[in-house]
């Protein structure tokens, strides 16, 4: 039975999870996202689900408890802001190099460094690019109400064992703290050892005699063999940009100017955009919901139909990057945005907009 | 109906449970809610503020300049947030240590004297369910059967000996509202 709730986007994170049958969560507190941890410790889901929620000593020892989960075959959690994102990647590189699921939670505030609690989009190129060492992606969802805060666990969840791949939810400060509305799923039932050991039958489960040990490593000497499976990842990451590219469009149709936004900052641009119509400026906003893997092909194909594109995220202009590499000099595209957990208003984003293509 | 409101006062006021119940009152209605906090270090006697959204539509942006409602509970907030209620928007405030009192010509004003009142009843807690009284009685958006469901579900059950002293609250809120200026 579904059920109707008013929360936090930081709570809905933790309701989700429990509900969608997480495995174990490890974490360490860090403003703004330490209601997922709060959360998952005052519903006490071992007493239910069986779910393990455990208080690791740092963000380094939390996403290593991941890769051993993740390595069992798992579903494993964790959530953390920047500077604990930061201390994750070197982790974050080896689950992708043992390609091993695992979801990610970065509920962003403003860099560089300890930087502040507020609200930021400054992670993006982060965690577009992979974030740690060598060549590897995480799949991105922005999730911009605390509705698809609850609905990505699941997906990201599917999404990282479909490719076998850690996958980020990367929300912020202003989408983790607010409340609205939102109908929980369903409680799922965990999976037990044996489906594990039958649906992922790469996963340490116990050796039988039918098969040899499954080795979980991300360690390959021969270059020749890491060059094959280095081929193979990025044969995942094209794969992903075939199947799994998420966006949505706000007013696109008729317009002529476009904005480009995700997660908080998309909400922002809605309202500009009502905004700007109503002073007859046809603007629409394309909000990627996937940031890896980017619509980059439908921006293209607007490219082509409006007049200029501002990139709009509470950054110096990075999601402005894949923009402009995505359209590849067919229109113009500008960047918009505050810094330092400082949250542009949608009058801001009008005026920039018309400061960019309407004056002068 | 689309009626954007800032609620802001002292840590401790219960500017954010206020702004909770208010918004759980709209789910209660049926309605898209949001509820976006100020948050950071603030604890009692820091300032503390939050946007509430109660619309029949999709809510756009949960962060606004421009308010339909702004109910003001100190004199900081009366300095930040009296020029941005909307013309013909609605102002409520508190008169406790107000020094200097709203000087809009092209918005409704009311008072709530809510302090007052809560130490009247000798329950201080009250103070930000008289405030939500007074709002509601100007601006009924949701009903009073709803704002109980609202109240219902966002206080934890071990506190739910307390509603009908909330409920009190509540309609004293609703008889004390004086009308200072409208338009």
């Amino acid at each position: 039975m579904s059920e109707l709730r008013l929360m936090k986007g930081n709570e809905a994170i933790a309701e989700a999870a429990i509900r969608y049958g997480v495995d174990g969560y490890f974490g360490y507190p860090i403003t703004p996202q330490s209601e997922v941890m709060e959360t998952l410790m005052d519903l006490r889901p071992w007493e239910s689900t069986g779910m393990v929620v455990l208080q690791a000593e740092s963000e380094i020892a939390s996403i290593n408890m991941m890769y051993g989960g993740a390595g069992c075959g798992k579903k494993v959690m964790t959530s953390s802001s920047s500077p604990g994102i930061s201390l994750m990647q070197e982790g974050l590189s080896y689950l992708a190099g043992a390609e091993l699921p695992c979801v990610v939670v970065n509920v962003v505030r403003g860099g560089p460094g300890l930087g502040t609690i507020q609200p930021a989009q400054s992670d993006y190129a982060q965690a577009v690019n992979g974030g740690g060492h060598g060549d590897y992606n995480l799949i991105v969802l922005a999730p911009s109400s605390v509705q698809e805060m609850a609905d990505f666990v699941e997906l990201a969840f599917e999404l990282a064992f479909k490719y076998r791949n850690p996958a980020m939810i990367l929300s912020d400060g202003m989408i983790g703290q607010m409340m609205e509305k939102v109908e929980l799923k369903p409680q799922k039932t965990r999976m037990s050892n044996e489906e594990i050991a039958e649906k992922y039958p790469w996963a340490t489960t116990g050796k039988p005699s039918s098969r040899e040990r499954n080795i979980i490593t991300s360690v390959e000497l021969d270059p020749y063999a890491f060059e094959r499976f280095n081929n193979k990842v990025q044969a995942k990451y094209k794969q992903m940009h075939k199947e799994d590219v998420r966006f949505e469009q706000f007013q696109c149709e008729d317009a002529e100017y476009l904005l480009v936004a995700y997660g908080s900052s998309a909400r922002i641009c809605q309202k500009s955009v009502q905004l700007l119509r109503e002073k007859g400026i046809k603007a629409g906003l394309l909000r990627p919901i996937t940031l890896f893997p980017f619509p980059g092909v439908e921006l293209e194909k607007l490219a082509g139909q409006v007049k200029g594109m501002l990139a709009v995220e509470l950054s110096a202009g990075q999601l402005v990057r894949d923009v402009r590499l995505a359209v590849n000099g067919k229109v113009p595209v500008e960047h918009f945005g505050r810094m330092g957990g400082v949250i542009h208003s949608p009058e801001e984003v009008v005026e920039a907009l018309e400061k960019n293509f309407l004056k002068g | 109906m689309n009626e954007e409101i800032i609620i802001a006062g002292f840590g401790g006021q219960g500017v954010l449970s206020m702004g909770k119940i208010l918004a759980y009152s709209g789910v209660m209605q049926g309605m898209e809610v949001s509820w976006m906090p100020s948050y950071g270090p603030e604890m009692r006697g820091g300032t503390a503020n939050v946007t509430v959204i109660l619309s029949d539509s999709r809510i756009s942006s949960p962060i606004l300049r421009k308010y339909d409602t702004a109910i003001i509970l100190n004199q900081q907030s009366m300095d930040k947030f009296e020029q941005t209620v909307k013309p013909g928007g609605l102002l409520v405030y508190d008169g406790n240590g107000i020094t200097r009192h709203p000087e809009r010509d092209d918005i409704n004003i009311y008072r709530v004297d809510a302090a007052e009142e809560a130490s009247k009843m000798q329950s201080a807690k009250t103070f930000n369910m008289i405030v939500l009284g007074g709002y509601l009685k100007i601006n009924p958006v949701v009903t009073m059967e709803n704002v109980m469901n609202g109240l219902k579900k966002s206080l934890p059950d071990r506190h739910h000996h307390l509603l009908p002293l909330n409920e009190a609250a509540i309609k004293r809120g609703t008889e004390i509202v004086q009308e200072i200026a409208t338009v």
